[in-house]
């Protein structure tokens, strides 16, 4: 339940974003982090963006996902 | 690790408290991989699993009410009470949320009716419930409450180590927790019990050289907190989530399965917003219960027993038809033991 998602911040106004995950697409709010900006890759936990990532760490949990299918159908979606 | 085991001559126990790692280690068979001195307990890290009993009755009891909707994330509906669970009841009034905002804008679409959200979860989650707090607060949202099962992990694994008689040699700490609470957090753990406490993500080679840095730790007798997910764990972690969170709850000494009363181990919201306190709102008071008949979660979130030992597990206790809460969970140890490691268990 505490797994967190990195996702590509695609639009950003005030502390409301969209969030890009390999695709999919999340309304996300960034009031946790005040400085993340547009473009930044940020981990999503529960609707909310929790710390901002560099692009070889996205890559890594990115590339695990889709290494293992079925993962978001076992695990919980929306927290874990 | 093969020389750490050889160093020490005995067994050594290293509890994971985090149900992703508990996950990442079945899926990706890493328990087979070590040498057979080196045991991996799951600890309480399955914010579901650690929820007392005494949580879940009152959770059902709200929901059997006519006047309130109940929030929840996914992972609280099946985990069952002494009536049945949230899915059994299949009342229109569960709804499933995606964030706490989603139980903010129930509250919105539902003027006539209280929206009682479920809020559990470690440090990771609670920032988010905390957001909720402000915002109904400043939009004037009566009808919006939270029922706070929320927990901190430092005080649990403290009472873990308090306990005369744990075996606990060090701790693989969990990666999005610390995010949240950053790797300092731990240090009055590794000054007063001299126990290694390291930080890794859920990646498979994350977990192996996390364990092997704890190993290392061991060896040299020179237990330290190390972060080994440097990209997302500062020593100070999110302050701007942590003074949220401050903003708006207190610690107390709340009831965790397993592990009874912790001094200061759960979250309930400060004074000045006990208005949206559903406990205070229905008047509950929080009483432990004990495990439903011959569940033994509570035994084995302290890793005093593995899911194996058990009477009921795989015979009356499945994923399909969970008894407890550690087999409902995606993340807790009896539903992973059962998904991944049912042949594990004729080897031991
Ligand atoms: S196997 Fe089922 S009944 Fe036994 S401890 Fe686990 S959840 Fe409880």
């Amino acid at each position: 339940m505490c797994l967190a998602v990195p996702a590509r911040i695609i639009e950003l106004v005030g502390d409301r974003a969209v969030a890009d995950a390999m695709g999919n697409k999340w309304n996300i709010r960034t009031t946790l982090i005040p400085d993340a900006k547009l473009n930044d890759i940020v981990l999503v936990h529960a609707g909310f963006a929790i710390t901002i990532l560099d692009e070889e760490e996205a890559r890594k949990t990115w590339d695990l996902f889709d290494e293992i299918k079925g993962f978001m159908d076992t695990d919980d979606k929306i927290s874990g | 690790m093969d020389q750490a085991c050889e160093t020490l001559g005995r067994q050594i126990n290293i509890m994971e408290v985090c149900g992703t790692h508990t996950v990442s280690i079945f899926r990706n068979g890493i328990r087979p991989t070590l040498p057979r001195s080196l045991k991996l307990l799951s600890g309480p890290g399955c914010p579901v699993c650690v929820t007392d009993q005494g949580y879940i009755d009152i959770m059902l009891e709200i929901a059997d009410r006519d006047d309130c909707i109940i929030a929840t994330y996914g992972d609280m509906i099946r985990v069952p009470g002494k009536d049945g669970s949230l899915e059994k009841r299949a009342k229109s009034n569960v709804k499933l949320v995606l964030s706490s905002e989603d139980a903010i804008k129930l509250a919105e679409e539902n003027p006539d009716k209280t929206v009682v959200f479920v809020a559990v979860g470690f440090e990771t989650t609670t920032p988010a419930t905390a957001v909720a707090i402000k915002d109904a607060a400043e939009k004037n949202l009566d009808n919006f409450c939270i029922l706070s099962g929320h927990k901190l992990v430092i005080p649990a694994m403290d009472a873990l180590l308090s306990e005369k008689n744990h075996k606990i040699d060090a701790f693989l700490c969990p990666g999005h927790v610390s995010v949240i609470i950053g790797t300092d957090a731990y240090k009055p753990i590794v000054e007063t019990y001299k126990r290694p406490c390291v930080v890794a993500g859920f990646e498979p080679m994350q977990v192996i050289e996390g364990i092997a840095e704890i190993c290392r730790q061991l060896t040299n007798d020179a237990p330290e907190v190390i972060s080994m997910y440097p990209a997302a764990v500062t020593a100070t972690g999110n302050t701007t989530a942590w003074q949220i969170i401050n903003t708006f709850f207190q610690p107390y000494d709340g009831y965790w399965r397993g592990l009874g009363k912790i001094p200061g181990g759960t979250l309930r919201l400060k004074e000045e917003y006990a208005k949206f306190d559903a406990m205070k709102r229905f008047g509950f008071n929080e009483i432990p219960a004990e495990d439903l008949t011959g569940c033994r979660c509570g035994e084995v979130l302290c890793g005093l027993i593995d899911p194996a030992d058990c009477g009921m597990f795989e015979t009356k206790c499945t994923p399909d038809s969970p008894v407890g809460p550690c087999m409902v969970s995606s993340e807790g140890a009896c539903s992973a033991w059962y998904k991944y490691g049912r042949r594990r268990k004729r080897r031991t």
